[in-house]
């Protein structure tokens, strides 16, 4: 495999998803990255780290927002430019809208949301809302590959990476749309399907104002916070918080799950998880089921008392 | 204003998932099927309304085999006006997109949506795939969509922003939560859907580029470790020292 990679910039900085892809494609042959719109001051140079050697830029300050149809020109023409027979992207927001694009124009096989490296001529994804798993028959000719988000742990190993300029002539039809307003909902925190840990709430938290705890236990852990979709639905936590089947899916290492008794439609956005730990006050919750770990008790009174021995343990650490 | 939803069959979320044929089908004994839910609360919903307000037409289109007809019948009960099936056992989303692609060819649609993915493939690419093969605008992950003449306001929500964007008919729209509520079809609906017409066409491509070699399940979980409220302290431990995930 040849590769070429595409490194998403989000305002000026690498995604954590472009560090999993980029080491990702390295891991499976020899890469070479492309990175498009503005980036800050030696961002770029970092992916040397993820085992790149070789970044092109197309530093067009037109193209800081993600354009499928853009993005899909300079992609398809910088493969062509290195000979790569491979693309690779996250399969994120912008992974998701530029891949099968990329795959059509470039006549290619596309592999959308692997969740690991090929293994006998077949390529691993989660189906069915992650109640199982399809091996896809991965074909001789031209691929295109999204790696789902906190899929791959990238291994770090060091090294930097040199910049080239790369000029791809995009015209105004190349644009899809217009961007009116960008509004940043994240309050500065990771976003929920790039976090490591995240700490869910449920009815079971009796009401917005009792977030408080959930928010201390999510800071001590340097955690993003969801929700269930009640909760959303009732306005308790804002929509993009909302984890489950028709909210967002995540796969975080570590989901803490507070007051939520686990309908089959939130497991559907939660169940890759690595690890989830329940905490219910109901023995009965559906959600120990789907559990590694279980606390049957009053999260008001658990809670404080896990987010203790959390700083306890940072500050020992 | 001509409206085209791609629908697709989905087994509803409750299903238990199993396999047969050596692991190489999706087992359907005893499975409910549903239209799939981004396809019909979000876009199909969407649809009903745009065509309710500015008037025009909504066509579903589903590649299926005759199995579809129940999908199919239920969109129309909703409210869509016509149906196209294009007879086909999907192995891949190129192939579904590819047909979709052939058939949209010969009309001319002022927007085509879908939803953001299915629950069951849960690729997400039909969408992007139609747009490129017919070069139209592709809009995804769609929350809000207003349209005034050939323009249309969109809102898409994506990794903590929310981003409002202008685009010009036809184009191409994934849809996801907020974009409608979802119905339930009228006795009136029902009725009327019984009579409406089902085109059924062949399919133009067959050729699979990215096919499901085997599938598998998860491995079970071994248990889950009760801790005691008293001592919820020692999850800590437990986490840090056995999982190791802090």
């Amino acid at each position: 495999m040849t590769n070429l990679v595409f490194a998403e910039l989000s305002n000026g900085k690498l995604r954590k998803t472009s560090h999993e892809v980029v080491a990702y494609s390295c891991k499976l042959g020899p890469t070479t990255a492309v990175a498009i719109g503005q980036a800050d001051a030696g961002e770029l140079e970092k992916l040397g780290a993820y085992g790149v050697t070789k970044v092109l830029h197309v530093n067009d300050q037109r193209l800081n927002n993600v354009f499928s149809k853009a993005y899909t020109k300079i992609l398809v023409e910088a493969a062509a430019m290195v000979g790569a027979d491979t693309i690779l992207l996250s399969h994120n927001s912008a992974g998701k809208s530029i891949a099968p694009r990329v795959a059509v124009r470039w006549n290619a096989s596309l592999y959308p949301g692997v969740n690991s490296l090929p293994e006998n001529g077949s390529i691993r994804k989660a189906v069915f809302s992650g109640k199982a798993f399809a091996d896809l028959t991965l074909g001789e000719g031209l691929k295109v590959i999204t790696l789902n988000p906190n899929s791959y742990k990238p291994e770090i190993t060091g090294g930097s990476a040199t910049i080239e300029a790369l000029t791809i002539n995009v015209a105004d039809a190349d644009f899809d749309y217009t961007v009116l307003s960008i509004e940043d909902e994240s309050g500065g925190h990771i976003p929920l399907p790039e976090a490591e840990i995240v700490v869910s709430g449920g009815r079971g938290l009796k009401g917005p104002e009792n977030w408080g705890i959930i928010e201390d236990l999510a800071g001590a852990l340097g955690a993003a916070t969801a929700c269930s979709r009640p909760v959303a639905d009732i306005g308790w936590r804002p929509h993009h918080e909302h984890v489950g089947q028709t909210g967002i899916t995540i796969k975080p290492t570590l989901y803490i799950a507070v007051g939520i008794s686990g309908a089959i439609q939130h497991l559907a956005g939660v169940n890759q998880s690595k690890v989830i730990v329940v905490i219910n006050k109901d023995p009965e919750a559906p959600f120990f089921k789907a559990a590694d770990y279980g606390i049957v008790g009053d999260a008001f009174e658990v809670l404080p008392k896990i987010t203790e021995a959390v700083k306890k343990l940072k500050s020992e650490g | 204003m001509k409206l085209l939803v791609c629908i697709s069959k989905a087994p509803d979320t409750t299903s238990k998932i199993a396999f047969t044929d050596g692991n190489t089908k999706f087992s359907e004994a005893g499975v409910q099927f549903i239209i799939n839910p981004y396809d019909e609360w979000y876009a199909l919903v969407r649809a009903l309304e745009l065509k309710e307000t500015l008037g025009g037409t909504v066509t579903v289109i589903n590649a299926g085999k005759a199995d579809s007809e129940q999908i199919i019948r239920k969109a129309l009960a909703l409210g869509a006006d016509d149906a196209v099936r294009i007879d086909l056992d999907p192995a891949d989303a190129y192939q579904v997109a590819a047909n979709i692609a052939a058939y949209a060819k010969t009309e001319q649609f002022d927007i085509i949506l879908t939803g953001k993915e299915t629950i069951d493939y849960n690729g997400g690419v039909v969408g992007g795939m139609l747009a490129e093969m017919l070069d139209l605008p592709y809009v995804s992950m769609s929350s809000k969509l207003d349209v005034d003449g050939t323009t249309i306001k969109i809102e898409r929500e994506m990794e903590g922003v929310k981003e409002t964007v202008q685009v010009k008919t036809p184009c191409v729209i994934s849809a996801q939560k907020g974009m409608a509520e979802a119905r339930i079809p009228n006795m009136r609906g029902i009725l009327a859907s019984k009579t409406k017409p089902v085109k059924v066409i062949n399919p133009d491509v067959t050729v699979v580029k990215a096919g499901v070699k085997v599938f598998a399940l998860p491995a079970e979980k071994t248990g889950c470790k009760m801790i005691s409220p008293d001592d919820a302290a020692q999850l800590v431990g437990m986490l840090h020292n056995d999982a190791k995930v802090i």
